[in-house]
């Protein structure tokens, strides 16, 4: 059993008697006996750590890991160079906290103003916080901060990744905040027209929220969409792949008030789940209104320049219950990861990533429409498509999985999203498209 | 320091990918970015070089001693790193189908077990992603069951004045008003005020226990039936769980939800701030408003499941999974015997270091503590002019972070200790002397400290210019 416990049984006893106690157990005499355990625990005894490591080594087996893999949907898989992990796997980040004392944690601090730099100029936003969970929350924050006295509904579309939409949902429930959704067309977009008579009708309008490229890979109409928005004098809110902004018009140019999304694909491994970082950055008038930590710079004493924590009269340990959320932990590791990934691929790097991306991705199109199925994304994508095809999309996914390869993700009985990245290889695309291909050419039943 | 878009130039990069095996894909132009982002232009050599100074100028647990109360930062065990490194782990995609992620729904299982029994409560979710997280999910978890009864009177969530600040901002969160409830001398729950602060529109309690005085609250069984009998529930802020883990259970104390910290009790590391993980815990009556999916047991094999009155999600996914991972490292390597010795080492080392700290600085609550424990230096600054923020600039000095300050907000010049399990008697001496050194230069050369630190990176920084011309990113393009 490892316990991490320094002191021998000697210096507890050395220790006890400075406190006056017999025992180090006496010190919890003033427990009511009621709630005291007077068994042990029923978990196993401890372990050693070659032990440990051999358990969670049997646990991993039991997950497969493809080495061909077609799905996003909201988490991707990329390239994530050696730097980036030595990085962040160094103590003095991994195993220190929030910044309070600035003094001693200057390389936390500077980081963190280059991450929000980072994604100021990735976004065209003046300003981000130091990073919330994932891009969901994330997206439910973003959402939140947006409404006041008078403005308080919050228009997403349904174009938006359902498990973002969800997210947003549950946050706005707990609040009792009312939210629409802007119905999309059937190519795949958000119906704007439709947009545009809901918010006329509604003086009430917070927010509006759309995602670009949005679930399906489609590129919007954020132009369009940012008039119809601001004519309403709500906020325009766009949730974005933050690799695809290397090529892709960002939501500073096209003039939204707010910029969120899924950092995940910033140098963070698939993970299972987690742990992912949202990033929230906005506009300057909104600054204010942000949730969650912000680094600023200043200068101590001898004019140095000097990184703290700043605009903490928005946050809840000073305000409390009037505080604009309740964030305290963030993701600030995820954050230095994506902050080294930035830097090490650069610009030109990261545009190499959205182009191979996209390369690998329209490939894939092609590939599978050779292959007999239909395209049914309805337009112009970046690294996600949709397919529909006779043969259900389970049994595809099946197929794929008994030759190793994570297929598009089933969206209902005959369409499936698709994704490539540039880890994607022209063999891979060959590959699946030859599965789907006999499957189509063996009937539908 | 340079900042890393100072280092480097024109040009500098690595490549790290191969050529685009594929034909490039013209977007349309009204699609395409004008203004390239001005992100570093550094090659790796300067990247390792930038960060390994960074670095330098950070301190963590790995560091030296941190006895930042609330926080628990204990020692992260680098078996839980190795463990969360895995391929078999990180590449695992989230929206796998289940029968391919076998493993990740064991962990979860596995986890929730223990977890359950450390906490006595019947179902889990691991969903959120912090403390706080937590705090809503399961304030959400109360919400929807009044909801479901119809009971929609209930507006008000009871809060002590000694509370985390995250829990009333929770409550907001959900709609709820806050009713502060203060403390007694004893630094518990006022019992009387109590009575007087519930109604039928109580939707229930938040409460920390030990709270942040470092003082388990006696009464705690009375306090949780009073508000039973009004008819609210109780939520545990579990930030304090590691004085009583193994030795006392939440669910025992009427406790009917609650949020752990695997960040602070179960070892994992803070990250600078982050990655956490805040499970919540319910019991049976909750768990169909549960959110995200739950794993679920059948004839050895695992599945996810949905509840069916469920609240939704909180985040996308099913959690952070490889920070759930390293608490699960942790709580195998520990054990049965290992986790109450741990929650007695933790009260030990706090209470040496009280009686250690009592001749030179107020202890406002006198008696034993459990984990962590609130010392004020109201009479040495009214003796010397030095304040709690000025001895914790002068312990910087002594190359040790710094206590939490002003917090509790019911203590004056409060700063708050939780030295955790994993110090040792001597790190807790070396603190303490140079404590007692600190508090000894106050009444020799109180400019001294005023001034302190002085062997930091930087000076104090100007905090009240940051915040009233806020420069929050570089300015990387140059106006010409």
């Amino acid at each position: 059993m490892g316990d991490f416990i320094v002191n021998t049984a000697w210096e507890q006893k050395q220790m006890c008697e400075a406190i006056g106690v017999e025992k180090p157990s006496d010190l919890f005499n003033g427990l009511p006996e009621d709630v005291r355990l007077t068994e042990p625990l029923n978990i196993p005894e401890g372990k050693s750590e070659a032990e440990v490591l051999s358990l969670i080594e049997d646990m991993a087996e039991q997950n497969k890991v493809f080495r061909t893999c077609f799905r996003g949907a909201g988490a991707y898989r990329h390239y994530i160079p050696a730097i980036v992990k030595n990085v962040t796997a160094k103590d003095e980040f991994k195993t220190a906290y929030t910044p309070y004392q600035p003094e001693m944690s200057q390389g936390i601090l500077q980081s963190i103003f280059e991450y929000q730099t980072m994604i100021c100029e990735m976004t065209g936003m003046d300003v981000s916080n130091a990073s919330l969970y994932d891009g969901a929350s994330a997206a439910a924050e973003a959402v939140m901060m947006c409404r006041d006295r008078k403005r308080k509904t919050i228009y997403v579309s349904e174009t938006v990744n359902p498990r973002m939409r969800e997210v947003i949902m549950t946050y706005a429930t707990a609040a009792g905040a009312k939210v629409e959704t802007v119905p999309a067309c059937s190519d795949n977009t958000t119906d704007l027209e439709k947009l545009e008579s809901l918010l006329a009708e509604d003086k009430e309008a917070a927010c509006f929220l759309l995602q670009e490229p949005n679930y399906f890979g489609r590129l919007e109409e954020p132009q369009i969409a940012e008039k119809i928005v601001h004519e309403a004098g709500a906020k325009f809110i766009m949730a974005c792949d933050p690799i695809s902004l290397a090529v892709l018009k960002s939501p500073g140019e096209y003039g939204a008030d707010a910029a969120v999304g899924e950092g995940q694909p910033l140098g963070l491994p698939l993970g299972a789940g987690g742990p992912y970082i949202g990033f929230l950055a906005a506009k300057q008038d909104m600054m204010r209104k942000l949730p969650g930590r912000i680094v600023g710079e200043t200068t101590d004493h001898d004019g140095n320049r000097a990184y703290v924590l700043t605009l903490q009269a928005r946050e809840q340990h000073i305000r409390r219950e009037k505080a604009s959320s309740n964030v305290c932990s963030n993701e600030a590791l995820c954050a230095l990861t994506a902050s080294v990934y930035m830097a090490a691929m650069g610009a030109d790097g990261m545009a190499q990533v959205a182009q191979m991306s996209a390369g690998a991705a329209h490939a894939l199109r092609d590939a599978l429409v050779e292959a007999g199925m239909e395209d049914v994304t309805g337009g112009e994508f970046f690294n996600e498509f949709i397919t529909a095809s006779k043969v259900p999309a389970e049994k595809i996914e099946q197929a794929c999985l008994e030759k190793g390869i994570l297929s598009g993700l089933p969206l209902d009985e005959n369409r499936m999203l698709w994704c490539a990245t540039e880890v994607n290889t022209p063999e891979e695309v060959a590959k699946v498209a030859a599965i789907v291909k006999e499957l189509a050419e063996g009937g539908a039943q | 320091m340079k900042l890393i878009f100072e280092r480097g130039g024109e040009g500098h990069r690595s490549d790290f990918l191969p050529k685009n095996a594929f034909p490039a894909v013209e977007f349309e132009e009204r699609f395409q970015r004008t203004e390239k982002p001005a992100l570093p232009e550094v090659n790796e050599v300067e990247i390792a070089q930038h960060y390994t100074q960074l670095a330098k100028q950070a301190f963590g647990v790995s560091n030296g001693m941190y006895p930042l109360g609330s926080c628990t930062m204990k020692y992260n065990p680098k078996v839980n790193e190795e463990a969360a490194s895995l391929k078999g782990f990180t590449d695992v995609h989230p929206l796998q189908p289940a029968e391919t992620m076998q493993g990740v729904a064991a962990m979860y299982a596995t986890l929730e077990k223990y977890l359950l029994e450390i906490t006595g409560m019947d179902h889990v979710t691991f969903q959120p992603a912090a403390g706080a997280h937590g705090e809503f999910t399961g304030l959400q978890l109360i919400q929807a069951y009044h909801r479901a009864r119809g009971d929609e009177k209930r507006t008000k969530i009871i809060v002590p004045d000694s509370a985390h600040g995250t829990n009333p901002a929770s409550a907001t969160m959900c709609g709820y008003q806050v009713v502060n409830v203060p403390s007694n001398e004893k630094g518990g729950i006022d019992i009387d005020l109590l009575k007087e602060a519930v109604g039928e529109d109580t939707a229930g309690l938040m409460l920390t226990n030990p709270n942040t005085l470092g003082i388990f609250d006696e009464n705690i069984e009375e306090i949780t039936s009073i508000i039973h009998e009004a008819g609210g529930l109780c939520y545990y802020d579990g930030a304090n769980l590691n004085a009583v883990m193994g030795i006392a259970r939440p669910g025992d104390m009427g406790f009917d939800v609650m949020h752990m910290n695997l960040h602070k009790t179960f070892s994992t590391p803070h990250g600078g701030g982050g990655p956490g993980s805040g499970p919540v815990a319910c019991k049976e009556f909750l768990q169909e408003f549960l959110p995200g999916r739950q794993v679920v047991c059948e004839e050895g094999k695992f599945r996810f499941a949905r509840q069916p009155k469920t609240i939704g999600s909180v985040t996308a996914f099913d959690g952070n999974a490889l920070v759930v991972l390293r608490a699960l490292a942790y709580v195998l390597t520990l054990g049965r015997e290992g986790i109450p010795q741990a929650a007695e080492n933790a009260v030990l080392n706090a209470n040496y270091m009280r009686v250690g700290l009592q001749d030179v600085m107020d202890v406002p609550y006198d008696g034993p503590c459990m984990h962590e424990f609130v010392a004020s230096a109201k009479t040495i600054k009214k003796e010397t002019g030095v304040a709690a923020l000025d001895i914790a600039k002068g312990m910087i000095d002594c190359e040790m972070h710094p206590p939490t300050i002003y917090f509790p907000l019911i203590v004056d010049e409060a700063m708050m200790f939780e030295p955790t399990e994993t110090e040792s008697k001597e790190s807790i001496d070396r603190a303490v002397e140079a404590i007692k050194g600190i508090c000894a230069k106050a009444y020799k050369d109180p400019e001294e400290l005023h001034n302190a630190p002085h062997h930091a990176p930087i000076g104090r920084p100007d905090e009240v210019t940051a915040a009233r011309h806020p420069v929050v990113r570089y300015e990387v393009k140059e106006e010409e």
